[in-house]
């Protein structure tokens, strides 16, 4: 659709650059050139992003296994057959599918919302300056900085059920626990998997609301001391409204990334993640690189974007609603 | 007003509690780092049995770390330096100029981010295969392949967060070089490109952890020569004796350069974030 658009003639240019540009040679060098600046970045989405996904629509439904990787053109149609055993919940593939979203939605959600809460708590108490917040702050980035498999290794490392860190506290030092657990395999997986995406999620949301409050403006605050409101009013009734256009962009960034995240659990679980912590992405993958149906993978990443584009969607009218009803 | 009482005895307990729980992690790296391989093996503690910087030497020859360590940086180093001037070009464009397609242009980019990568890893992979075998362009297995690959994925992100820059760099400093004969690129790179240099020392910082930190396609998209670090530190792991003190030490070599990095210039980069996300 964009090239489309693209390769209509210009035959109207914005007032401004018309009027100058007329009265010189080159007005159509002038009037292309936004669209050469744009060009690189056109043809490497279209090359990395958009051709793939139309090949990946083509791909879901065909009968894609091992046997025609090699020349993906020749497989046969299968129609709507990928997709009819990904939403057979009563077979194996769909039943799998569906555990593997209720999952991941149930996941993300309880993700998304202990970052967003731990983050906002932190960017709130982290606003007014005190001894050290400049090193407190530098030590709450580290985990957005560092490098997911490295941050991810290192709690494997923790999760190891002889040698670990969580049981050694757990068990050996709290006595909270009759034997060692496991953590990376079995129903534990699940609170691994949160607590690491936690780790390493929250302090973007904590950068996210801290460059959100302080656009907040400082009157509001004295205004509000002044009419004997105290710290936790003035929290409640100031700070927390005044956050939510910026709430509204970073939940659903956070939920999009949290949602599509295939590093972490892939790092912590390997190939194939315990049934307790099968997200979806590492679900498509397990099906297409090393079950080898590339057709079913396919179709699945499909049905995965149109909830994607359908949870967007929603969310950014349900947003743009609220907030024309605030302003009325 | 000086806080309630109550906040700051909360603000307090809060912040020790997330302190704790940030830097257990970073300590277990640092600690079994400079562990004996005995301490690693065994139960957990606290402290080391003795300090030793064995792990440090060894972990170049148990893997072939240094040819990770330099494939990742050419891979990262090079797909930043592309995504940051094709992206100065692309929101520059969107900043200073109308025309049509606009809309759908910033939209179609930004939307490319909600894509999950497993939806066109198999795509791209075959896109990449047929590429090659129609040209010669080796681009599957190859790192030209993987700094391609990357360098999409931080130009979304990217253009937006300049387009912010840019618009906050009045429109009459690069119009004035315009009526002075200087051509629109000049204008670009004499003007534009220094007053936004905060936010274009952002977009490459972001660029380049993205790149340094992805997994995913790089697990696919590389061969025994082009590996980068993502894969190359699990090959510690899948061998039949962990050494965890090397995996840590090796984690803390390759992650020492970004950290110091993100913390050196994420003043920028905040303010970069904070451009996109309010507005």
């Amino acid at each position: 659709m964009t090239t489309t658009a693209f390769k209509e003639p210009v035959r109207q240019a914005p007032s401004g650059v018309a009027a100058r540009a007329s009265r010189r040679p080159g007005r159509l060098r002038r009037l292309s050139l936004p669209y050469l600046l744009l060009l690189p970045a056109l043809l490497l989405e279209l090359l990395v992003h958009l051709v793939p996904m139309v090949i990946g629509v083509v791909m879901s439904f065909k009968e894609l296994t091992q046997f025609y990787i090699r020349d993906w053109g020749t497989a046969p149609w299968s129609g709507l057959g990928n997709y009819q055993v990904s939403v057979d919940f009563d077979a194996p593939v769909g039943e799998a599918l569906l555990h593997s979203f209720l999952v991941t939605v149930g996941f993300t959600l309880l993700s998304v919302g202990l970052c967003w809460l731990i983050g906002t708590a932190a960017a709130v108490f982290m606003q007014d300056t005190f001894r050290g917040r400049g090193l407190l702050r530098a030590l709450f980035l580290v985990p957005y900085a560092l490098p997911v498999y490295t941050a991810v290794i290192t709690w494997v490392f923790m999760f190891q059920h002889d040698n670990g860190l969580v049981n050694h506290v757990l068990h050996d030092q709290l006595h909270l626990t009759d034997k060692p657990s496991f953590w990376l395999i079995g129903d534990n997986s699940f609170y691994a998997l949160l607590t690491v995406s936690v780790w390493k999620g929250w302090p973007f949301a904590f950068l996210i609301v801290t460059a959100g409050l302080q656009n907040i403006p400082r009157e509001l605050y004295e205004a509000a001391a002044l009419d004997g409101a105290g710290t936790w009013q003035r929290i409640r009734r100031i700070t927390l409204p005044s956050l939510r256009p910026v709430n509204q962009v970073l939940v659903l960034v956070l939920f999009l990334w949290t949602f599509n995240d295939f590093n972490t659990p892939y790092v912590l679980f390997g190939k194939s993640a315990p049934e307790a912590a099968d997200l979806v992405s590492v679900h498509i993958y397990q099906s297409s690189f090393v079950t080898w149906n590339f057709g079913t993978g396919s179709a699945m990443s499909v049905l995965l974007l149109l909830f994607l584009l359908v949870v967007t969607g929603g969310y950014l009218l349900l947003t743009s609603r609220g907030r024309r009803a605030a302003d009325v | 007003m000086a806080p309630a009482r109550s906040f700051l005895w909360l603000r307090r307990v809060f912040l020790t509690l997330l302190a704790g729980f940030v830097l257990v992690p970073v300590y277990v790296m640092v600690s079994s780092s400079l562990k004996p391989l005995a301490d690693v093996t065994g139960e957990f503690r606290w402290l080391p049995s003795g300090l030793t910087v064995r792990p440090y030497i060894d972990i170049w020859s148990t893997v072939p770390l240094a040819r990770y360590f330099v494939n990742s940086l050419i891979v990262a180093g090079a797909a930043t330096v592309c995504s940051v001037v094709i992206a100065v070009f692309a929101a520059y464009a969107v900043s200073r100029h109308d025309f049509r397609g606009k809309r759908v242009f910033t939209v179609t980019v930004l939307s490319t981010q909600m894509f999950p990568g497993i939806l066109f890893l198999l795509p791209l992979f075959l896109l990449y295969v047929n590429i090659g075998n129609a040209t010669g362009i080796a681009l599957f297995g190859s790192r030209g392949g993987l700094i391609l690959t990357y360098l999409t994925f931080s130009l979304p992100f990217s253009i937006w967060m300049l387009i912010g820059y840019f618009d906050s760099v009045p429109r009459d400093l690069d119009e004035a070089a315009l009526v002075d004969g200087c051509g629109p690129l000049k204008a670009l790179l004499r003007i534009v490109v220094p007053a936004a240099s905060p936010g274009i020392v952002a977009v490459a910082v972001y660029s380049f952890m993205t790149a340094w930190g992805e997994v995913l396609f790089a697990s696919v998209m590389t061969n025994d020569t082009t590996r980068t670090l993502a894969v190359g530190l699990q090959a510690y792991s899948t061998l039949n004796d962990v050494y965890w003190n090397q995996i840590m030490a090796a984690s803390l070599v390759v992650s020492v350069p970004v950290v110091a990095g993100f913390l050196l210039l994420q003043r920028y980069l905040v303010a970069g974030l904070t451009a996109g996300a309010v507005k």
